[in-house]
């Protein structure tokens, strides 16, 4: 498949997608059109996830920077009284990513389960200081967010207004995503899976591509988190624990790592199933989701863009 | 009032605590190299199935001796029959491929377990004070301690003496340590390798329901409670070191230890220092105080 | 007297006990092609890991164009001007052959940290395709690397060393693996290219007619000692060289 051809379909899919998308609230529920702006939101989390997984990467400790950009908003919010969208998600953005830097050149020393382990004491880190920290977080209680505008105006159909942010937001995640996952950068992560002496010797550093990833990576999880705060309108230190990092890596796998969609197909069929499974049998949602996600791993390990991309593939 | 002796006496039961399911983590791995995230839920359902025992069969006598073999019995219920069960439907597959692939088959099972404990029950908490009340307080250093947790202490010691013991005194020890240090060369050599899987596993789901049961006594069983226990294994064999025993020990008395000198210094800090440690610890060295697993190289 | 490009100075490197590379002297001028010969065992792979940096010398020097690279990182000593293929290709199995190529072209041209612009960008793509051309792969271009017969893998190695454009390229066993219809068809599109581009060529090899075709100088090794240095048929009739190396008498 040349470059062309990918940069054609990955343009018009994306366009098709976006107008669906924003055609649907006339046509479904609040409460649905609430789960999808949720699910979009997410996506841009899993996708970071995503982008470390191409290299081999798991990281058990991405609710680090997605706490992080809902916190940030929160803050902004209650603190200083800035409920501006456009200030706070670029803001978080930018927290998450420094902080996705700093923490990043302790990280890129590690690979596979040690990688793992460490991230997921990182975010632990986080979380234990979001419950101890009172007067700072709000703890357990955690902090509801009060404001919500967008280029300066306080809208009355928050609901709406807040998912075609998502939605736009979204396109940009999936855009900078798709640049990138195209680029040499992009392809060097896939490398470092493969083999990382050859990395070296072709003269470019498997560490420095590594953590470019893990910085873009946590900027964009960050902005993730920002665009939840604003749709539950409530933060609290769950969305740094262990089982919402299990969860993002759950989606991306289910989703699958072939394509820079394959992120927010899986974020929404996981948002669904987990809204339908609660409600049918509140007892078992997580008894479903756990023998979904082994359905996966058995049988369709390349997720759900791998079944749908199964029957275009060329034979070799 | 002297806080030394708190710090130590609540150290060494936190480590206690800690240590049957951090060994059990740690010797899975070693073996299987599967970092098993949901066994947490072993021991969440090691302290259910042991108040169960305990509330069906030591009836009106809660507070007699029985209900410490009781305890047991329910632990090693877990060990012999869910042990084998999952090890061998599901971890079989996964051995050779991707460590991604473990770690989420076992996140898979933990999801499912949780929501296994609430059907069958229920969302109520059971307690058996029994236990607990029977060993009533201790009296060291003029300090009142809870009698119970040294309990759990000498239930730890016993089992982890009993590990070394297997671990290295006996022939099934010596060919488990051939597969930790080296699978393939094991098979190689003649070691029936499935089946040390299968007991490694059964074993280190008995340790997990063995820490659970004889925690009942202390706190109330529910559900959920499975879910902190992992993380703290996980930061104690993170600073042991994946894959020794020994190292979760001490691990476990570093985590406990320092844990209570921030419960006693710096409340706020209680947890954080936990992580904190792992944190140093695997930037330090990171393979763990006494990890033998090598790293893979870059 | 002009700088050699390469000057390895009474390097040795010992593992314990064992002295895999024992007080070697080696001295490379501009545009020389040499051939390495040596039993298995005998230090060639050593030296060639030592002197792109991939292990430390325990003692001694190493000069590229007169500065002291003893100790460089690879990725320093690939960017400097030393390339280097490999006994066991060493490739990016799961992605096709193109795109491994694609990622040398990019990291040699500086792209390693680019983001933004595709790999699969036009101007690559026509240099990779005519890579691919020039060394038999076209056919492979979109195969999976792990599914390559040993021989493609092999000449693919050597291929994203020949991209990095190197002053010195350094070749382990560049034959070995590739059928003995096609060693001669790769070595002759290969040679005349890097004599043409005035590169530096060290490679080991085990099969004489190689080193008599392609090689004007040969080293050889023994136990991690070099025993002859000179030009080809000369070494190769020494009497001592025929016995460690070639195991006659």
């Amino acid at each position: 498949m040349n470059g062309a051809t990918t940069h054609r379909s990955f343009l018009v899919g994306g366009m098709v997608a976006f107008a669906l998308l924003a055609l649907l609230p006339l046509f479904l529920s609040d409460w649905i059109v609430f789960l999808l702006a949720l699910a979009l939101a997410k996506g841009a989390v899993v996708l970071g996830v995503v982008l470390l997984l191409r290299g081999g990467l798991i990281s058990f400790g991405h609710a680090l920077y997605f706490a992080v950009g809902a916190y940030t908003v929160a803050f902004l919010a209650n603190r200083f009284g800035v409920g501006e969208a456009l200030v706070a998600v670029p803001l978080a953005m930018v927290i998450s990513g420094l902080l996705a830097a700093a923490l990043g050149l302790l990280l890129t020393r590690f690979r596979g389960i040690y990688f793992a382990m460490l991230s997921l004491a990182l975010s632990m880190i986080a979380y234990t200081v979001l419950i101890k920290f009172y007067d700072f977080s709000g703890g357990t209680d955690g902090l509801s967010v009060r404001g919500f505008s967008l280029a300066g105006v306080t809208p009355v159909h928050s609901g709406l207004v807040k998912y075609y942010l998502v939605l736009v937001v979204t396109a940009g995640v999936t855009y900078i995503g798709a640049r990138f996952l195209a680029s040499p950068l992009g392809y060097l992560m896939q490398a470092v899976r493969y083999n990382e002496i050859r990395i070296e010797y072709l003269g470019a550093s498997a560490s420095h591509a590594i953590l470019a990833s893990y910085i873009i990576s946590g900027a964009i999880s960050g902005i993730g988190g920002a665009l939840v705060a604003y749709l539950v309108g409530q933060v609290s230190p769950e969305l740094a624990y262990w089982v919402a990092s299990g969860d993002f890596v759950f989606v991306a796998v289910l989703g699958g790592t072939g394509s820079v969609f394959a992120p927010w197909i899986g974020s929404v069929v996981f948002e669904l199933v987990k809204n339908y499974a609660v409600k049918f049998s509140p007892s078992t949602w997580q008894l479903t989701l756990g023998v979904f996600l082994l359905l996966v791993i058995y049988f369709q390990p390349q997720g759900l863009w791998g079944l749908l991309t199964r029957r275009r593939a060329k034979p070799r | 009032m002297n806080i030394l002796p708190i710090i130590l006496i609540d150290g060494i039961t936190y480590a206690s605590w800690l240590f049957l399911v951090s060994a059990g983590i740690t010797f899975i791995f070693g073996v299987l190299r599967i970092l098993n995230v949901a066994h947490g839920s072993l021991y969440a359902i090691g302290a259910y199935l042991g108040a169960t025992f305990v509330l069906r069969f030591a009836g009106q006598n809660q507070q007699s001796w029985t209900t410490l073999p009781l305890l047991l019995l329910g632990a090693i219920v877990v060990g012999l029959t869910l042990g084998p069960l999952i090890e061998r439907l599901l971890l079989r597959r996964v051995y050779e491929q991707d460590e991604v692939v473990g770690l989420l088959t076992t996140f898979a099972l933990f999801l499912i377990l949780e929501d296994v404990m609430r059907l069958i029950w229920g969302i109520e908490p059971y307690m058996v004070e029994g236990p607990y009340r029977m060993f009533g307080r201790v009296h060291m250093a003029g300090i009142a301690f809870a009698g119970y947790p040294f309990v759990l202490t000498i239930v730890a010691i016993l089992a982890g003496l009993l590990l070394w013991f297997v671990l290295h005194h006996t022939s099934f020890g010596r060919q488990v340590t051939c597969v930790i240090s080296d699978r393939e060369m094991a098979g190689a050599l003649g070691i029936n390798v499935p089946r040390i899987d299968l007991i490694a596993f059964a074993l280190g789901t008995f340790l997990a329901a063995l820490g659970g049961a004889f925690t009942a006594p202390l706190t109330s069983v529910e559900p959920g409670m499975g879910v902190s226990v992992i993380v703290l294994a996980f930061a104690v064999v993170g600073i042991g070191g994946l894959g020794s025993i020994g190292g979760a020990a001490v691990g476990c008395l570093i985590v406990g230890l320092a844990r209570a000198a921030a419960v006693q210094l710096f409340p706020e800090l209680e947890l954080v220092v936990i992580y904190a440690l792992m944190v140093a610890v695997l930037l330090w060295r990171p393979q763990g105080l006494f990890g033998a697993i090598e790293l893979r190289k870059i | 007297m002009t700088t050699a490009m390469l000057d390895v100075d009474n390097v040795s490197r010992a593992f314990d006990m064992l002295r895999a590379v024992d007080d070697v002297s080696l001295s490379v001028a501009d545009g020389e092609t040499v051939g390495i010969i040596g039993t298995n065992g005998s230090g060639k792979t050593t030296l060639l890991n030592l002197i792109t940096g991939y292990l430390q010398p325990t003692s001694g020097r190493i000069l590229f164009r007169g500065s002291d690279i003893t100790g460089l990182p690879p990725r320093r000593v690939t960017t400097l001007g030393v390339a280097r293929s490999f006994q066991v290709p060493q490739l990016y199995t799961g992605l096709n052959v193109l795109d491994n190529v694609l990622i040398a072209i990019a990291a040699h041209s500086g792209r390693g940290a680019d983001f933004w612009t595709p790999l699969h960008r036009r101007d690559s793509l026509v240099r990779a395709e005519d890579f691919l051309a020039r060394f038999g792969l076209s056919d492979h271009a979109t195969a999976a690397v792990r599914n390559l017969p040993e021989g493609a893998r092999k000449v693919l190695d050597v291929v994203l060393s020949v991209i990095l454009e190197p002053r010195v390229l350094l070749m382990d066993e560049p034959t070995s693996g590739v059928s003995a219809r096609d060693k001669f068809s790769v070595m002759d599109t290969l040679m005349p290219t890097l004599k043409e581009r005035r590169v530096t060529t060290i490679f080991v090899e085990h099969d004489m007619e190689i080193i008599e075709r392609y090689a004007e100088r040969a080293v050889a090794f023994d136990a991690g000692r070099i025993i002859a240095d000179g030009p080809v048929a000369g070494v190769l009739g020494q009497a001592e060289v025929r016995r460690a190396v070639l195991g006659e008498g």
